[in-house]
């Protein structure tokens, strides 16, 4: 893996003419390994960022980097294996509704082609590694708030990324299921996936310790290493 | 990883998410059932129309009266001449002989007639040929041709076409008519009932357009998203076609002695039966085409890189 995962070149969006950059000129390089909080208000650009990184949005200026290829530049196909290799969780979970939790997290096996027999035996595991072993046939409606974010998340990591990108997991959840999840995300930090985290939670951040980037109206206004939730 | 096993997973999604969706999967099926029976009806109604209009057309031909000098020899010429025409279908010689039976058993009941008949001593009728037109629209070349052998020294007597022209030429107009009024309202009740199964599945797709991004995001190829979707528009299609099938037997059994005292020869369960394999590929292939074309279609719009 190169020295830098994750690298944006001056990246500037701007969402429709006339509007203001959603996020302007910024520059930033992720490292391999690093568990990064980016904080900041509603509207402060922290999800447009991540959006890039698995390409639902385009840059309107500069570039974003995945190792050394440019993710705006790749064919449909690279793009897959790309989604593939990046593992994602979002606010409102994301699950598959009309599949139960099993189909949910073996989709995300399959569309990696994995095989039926890695497939039985990778989901249990990783239900267990997010304490859901017990609901591998529930449906998504069945599941509190907290258990749902954490099978996305037990769907992100199955495949084993080099990359979880977690968009305010912890928005919809009470401050108990935002302390699991978040114990969660350094665990599997641990295990050496880089975790690109936003948040509104200044206890999830400070709980955390690592390097904070801050950012208002679209530009980084403050980059730590060992950071606090500051504003 | 072989693609059999891809298609093995996108085959068991759509049946599952078929079931699971029952209440959707119910509408659409209903649904396409509704088209399906308008296109079994569109058979069966064009077929009946085209029973009554060859009942029709058989009615009408033109007759060539030859004069009663006539030697077979003329007539044979004749007759050879009109068989070479590529308008005609067939000619039928009626003799001499056989002209008078007719004639006498038209006017069985007539004395006078009869009377006149008989002083006359002997056959006052000629030969005659009927014509019969492959299509009602060209009785009038025909014609014209025997009126050219006739100018020509023929022992032509006359032609009886002046005196059926407007039945003819009305006839020919309300065949031509109904064809494409036929026509029409097949197309009509096709594309409408098309439309409105393509809307079903569309609208049964709107609300799996959060799924469909979610499988993106997760790196799900294009077919990957768009197969069990496919899969779950066939089997609506086959389901509906399986009812439409089943219902058009009792049915058109039912209607049987009723089609046939209605279009004189046309009876449907025959028809149908019959026809079995006509209705099935028909039916089933409708379904299957519409079913997974909504579906690709419908899938199309939400599917994003």
């Amino acid at each position: 893996m190169p020295s830098v995962v994750i690298y944006f070149d001056k990246v500037t969006k701007i969402y429709f003419d006339g509007a203001p950059p959603a996020v302007e000129d910024v520059t930033l390089s992720i490292e391999p390994g690093e568990f990064v909080s980016i904080v900041g208000h509603s509207g402060a650009g922290k999800t447009t960022l991540l959006k890039m990184l698995f390409a639902e949005v385009s840059p309107t200026e500069g570039a974003v980097f995945y190792g050394s290829r440019e993710i705006h530049k790749l064919s449909d196909n690279e793009l897959l294996q790309l989604r593939r290799a990046i593992g994602t969780v979002f606010q409102d979970f994301r699950l598959l509704p009309t599949k139960n939790i099993y189909e949910n997290i073996a989709f995300a096996l399959e569309v990696a082609g994995k095989s039926d027999e890695d497939i039985r035996a990778d989901v249990p595991h990783v239900l267990d590694l997010v304490g859901l072993a017990e609901k591998i046939w529930s449906f998504p409606h069945e599941l509190s708030g907290g258990e749902q974010q954490r099978v996305a998340i037990a769907r992100a990591i199955v495949n084993q990324p080099d990359v979880l990108l977690a968009d305010e997991p912890t928005g919809n959840l009470d401050p108990i299921n935002a302390h699991d999840i978040v114990e969660i995300l350094k665990r599997i930090n641990d295990l050496g996936t880089t975790v690109l985290l936003t948040t509104h939670n200044k206890t999830v951040v400070d709980s955390i310790g690592r390097r904070v980037i801050t950012m208002d109206q679209g530009r980084v206004v403050r980059d730590n290493p060992q950071g606090k939730y500051v504003l | 990883m072989t693609m059999w096993v891809n298609v093995k997973r996108v085959a068991r999604y759509g049946l599952i998410s078929f079931i699971r969706n029952g209440f959707t999967s119910l509408s659409a099926v209903l649904n396409m059932t509704i088209t399906l029976f308008v296109v079994g009806m569109l058979i069966l109604s064009g077929a009946a129309l085209n029973s009554v209009l060859v009942l029709l057309t058989d009615q009408v031909d033109v007759t060539v009266y030859f004069t009663p000098a006539a030697t077979m020899n003329q007539i044979a010429q004749v007759q050879q001449q009109l068989t070479a025409l590529p308008q005609v279908a067939t000619t039928t010689y009626i003799s001499r002989e056989q002209a008078l039976a007719s004639f006498e058993a038209r006017h069985a009941g007539d004395q006078l007639t009869m009377q006149a008949l008989q002083e006359l001593g002997s056959n006052p009728l000629g030969a005659a040929l009927e014509v019969r037109a492959k299509d009602t629209s060209q009785y009038e070349v025909i014609a014209k041709y025997i009126e050219s052998l006739q100018s020509a020294g023929a022992a032509i007597d006359k032609v009886n076409y002046q005196q059926n022209q407007m039945a003819i030429t009305r006839l020919s107009g309300i065949i031509d008519t109904s064809r494409k009024l036929g026509i029409g309202i097949a197309l009509f009740l096709a594309i409408s009932s098309l439309l409105i199964t393509f809307n079903t599945i569309r609208l049964a797709i709107y609300t799996s357009r959060d799924e469909i991004g979610v499988m993106n995001l997760v790196g799900a190829g294009r077919w990957y998203v768009r197969g069990p979707f496919i899969v779950a528009g066939i089997i609506y299609g086959l389901i509906s076609g399986l009812v439409v099938l089943v219902v058009l037997y009792p049915l058109t059994l039912s209607w049987a002695s009723g089609s046939q005292t209605f279009f004189g020869t046309f009876n449907v369960f025959t028809y149908f039966t019959s026809h079995f394999l006509l209705f099935f590929s028909a039916i089933f292939g409708c379904g299957i085409a519409l079913g997974a074309l909504s579906s690709y279609l419908a899938v199309r719009r939400y599917l994003k890189m």
